[in-house]
């Protein structure tokens, strides 16, 4: 597998550490409620398909990168772009699906 | 048909005319409503049907597979049949596991080549070793078997080790001498022809594709084959829960991972007659051998989620093969007969989980990869029924909202990407 970097281009996945789901880049609000904490700490959509993870290009150029499995380029690499919070969580901070 | 040893000569005498090789009847999805439906038909999902036949004498059930009997997790998993836990909660359920194990063969009249041979720990630092002793005293004071060996005791039982490798020097090993292995396949024909004989329709082929709800009710399921009616639902589908929890629209604490494991060709018995697991700092290879002399090791749960069911590169290339130090003495030219990857549901830490939905008809269980013969115990029987069995009363779904009772073996913490 390979991950292209913004900044190095595709490389060997074994370069980047795997966080994982880009979920944590949706943080509820600090006074959100304890439900929203729950939900954002441990309840996941677990496709049985693509997914959208956080990854760190720890022997490379140290850049925190969004790799998207669905998209990739001609030559198979995982396409990667720069992490920043999906959306703007709703007050009660509950991420909201569809 | 009942198994005998006798029988097994008669047959012998005859060609074996009298054996019939199907087991367990094909069922057809009936129009008739079943009292309950519960979907998989890998090991816990075959053995919910067969304690809920056999403990509570509910026969109107029928299980729903997507693909073929024994196809699920447990035409994967590792083998291995222990009860080595060390929290509340998690020790006394694998125990209680252990025990139904001991007494499955009798019970089902089905041979799954359980073999209590043994389970040593190893251990490589004086950190281990007071780690181990710790779970050795947590698994006696649970009423198990637990053996904390020293350098000399392990190489009693285990000579051919490498006991001053560089890396992981054996410094001694837990011994748990009523560990073994069992044939997994075997476990899953032996839960289907059991819960067969009692009257369950097990129903292959047969992916369901919707849950209906009415009012705030099941009322069946949507599948492949046709809609079943059906009183109560029960999801039992390890690696897939969040999909067929989702048709009922749950969400769950649950990230599926690839657990890989690896089998080389058969091979004459090595680990005669101890088997040993492996446990190093950065290195949890457990080795076994079963019966049929296939050696077997899982790799590592890759880090990386995805619920794709089947095995990858990853593991392979990551040391999950070739790590194993012993091996190279024991058995590291043996060829690779096959490796397999399969969906081990993770929760966000932990191991299993029963519980009821949010929906008063909907029960589900959530397994880890290694639950045994204890998890088809562990979904709620329809009220006025005996509770199922008590050890399962601390896996609730609700322990991380509320953080109390979480069981965090590893100490790693309740996240996702912690373990």
């Amino acid at each position: 597998m390979r991950i292209t970097c913004p900044i190095c281009g595709a490389r060997d996945r074994r370069e980047f550490y795997y966080v994982g789901d880009a979920l944590a880049l949706d943080r509820p609000a600090p006074d959100a409620p304890a439900e929203a904490w729950d939900d954002y700490l441990h309840n996941r959509d677990n496709p049985a398909g693509p997914t959208r993870d956080l990854w760190y290009h720890e022997a490379g150029c140290g850049a925190w990168l969004v790799v998207d499995a669905r998209h990739r380029d001609p030559r198979g690499a995982s396409a990667s772009s720069w992490p920043r919070p999906r959306r703007r969580r709703r007050d009660d901070g509950i991420a909201r699906r569809g | 048909m009942r198994f005998s040893g006798l029988r097994v000569l008669r047959e012998g005498a005859d060609r074996q005319q009298g054996l019939d090789s199907r087991i367990w009847r094909d069922a057809e999805p009936e129009a008739a409503p079943m009292t309950w439906s519960s979907s998989a038909a890998a090991g816990t999902g075959l053995a919910t049907a067969y304690y809920l036949a056999r403990e509570h004498g509910l026969t109107n059930v029928a299980v729903l597979e997507k693909g073929y009997i024994g196809g699920g997790n447990v035409g994967r998993n590792t083998t291995i049949v222990r009860a080595n836990y060390f929290l509340p909660g998690n020790s006394e359920f694998y125990s209680h596991s252990l025990k139904l194990w001991e007494g499955l063969e009798q019970d089902l009249n089905y041979n799954v080549m359980h073999s209590q041979r043994g389970l040593i720990n190893l251990f490589h630092s004086d950190g281990q070793r007071d780690a181990f002793a710790r779970r050795g005293n947590a698994m006696i004071n649970q009423g198990d078997d637990a053996i904390l060996l020293d350098r000399e005791g392990v190489r009693a039982m285990l000579p051919y080790l490498d006991f001053d490798n560089a890396r992981f020097p054996i410094y001694g090993g837990l011994y748990h001498p009523r560990g073994g292995t069992a044939r997994h396949d075997a476990v899953a024909w032996g839960y289907a022809r059991g819960a067969d004989q009692r009257g369950v329709d097990l129903i292959q082929n047969c992916e369901v594709t919707g849950i209906d709800i009415e009012g705030g009710r099941v009322t069946g399921v949507q599948t492949t084959r046709g809609a079943i009616r059906a009183k109560k639902v029960g999801i039992v589908v390890a690696g897939r829960s969040s999909q067929v929890a989702a048709m009922a629209g749950m969400r769950l604490p649950i990230e599926s991972h690839v657990l890989q494991a690896f089998v080389t060709e058969g091979l004459k018995p090595v680990h005669r007659p101890r088997r040993q697991l492996r446990h190093g700092a950065f290195l949890h290879q457990p080795v076994r051998q079963g019966r049929a002399g296939l050696r077997r090791r899982s790799g590592f749960l890759r880090l990386l989620r995805a619920a794709r069911q089947h095995a990858d590169d990853g593991t392979r290339d990551g040391g999950g093969h070739d790590a194993d130090a012993d091996d190279r003495q024991g058995a590291g030219a043996a060829q690779l007969g096959r490796d397999h990857g399969h969906d081990a549901r993770r929760l966000a830490h932990h191991r299993q989980d029963a519980g009821r939905g949010a929906l008063s008809q909907l029960r589900l269980v959530l397994r880890r990869v290694q639950g045994g013969a204890g998890l088809g115990r562990l979904l709620r029987p329809p009220d006025g029924h005996r509770p199922p069995a008590r050890c399962g009363c601390r896996f609730r779904l609700d322990r991380f909202r509320t953080g109390r009772g979480l069981m965090d073996e590893e100490g790693t913490g309740s996240q996702h990407n912690l373990h």
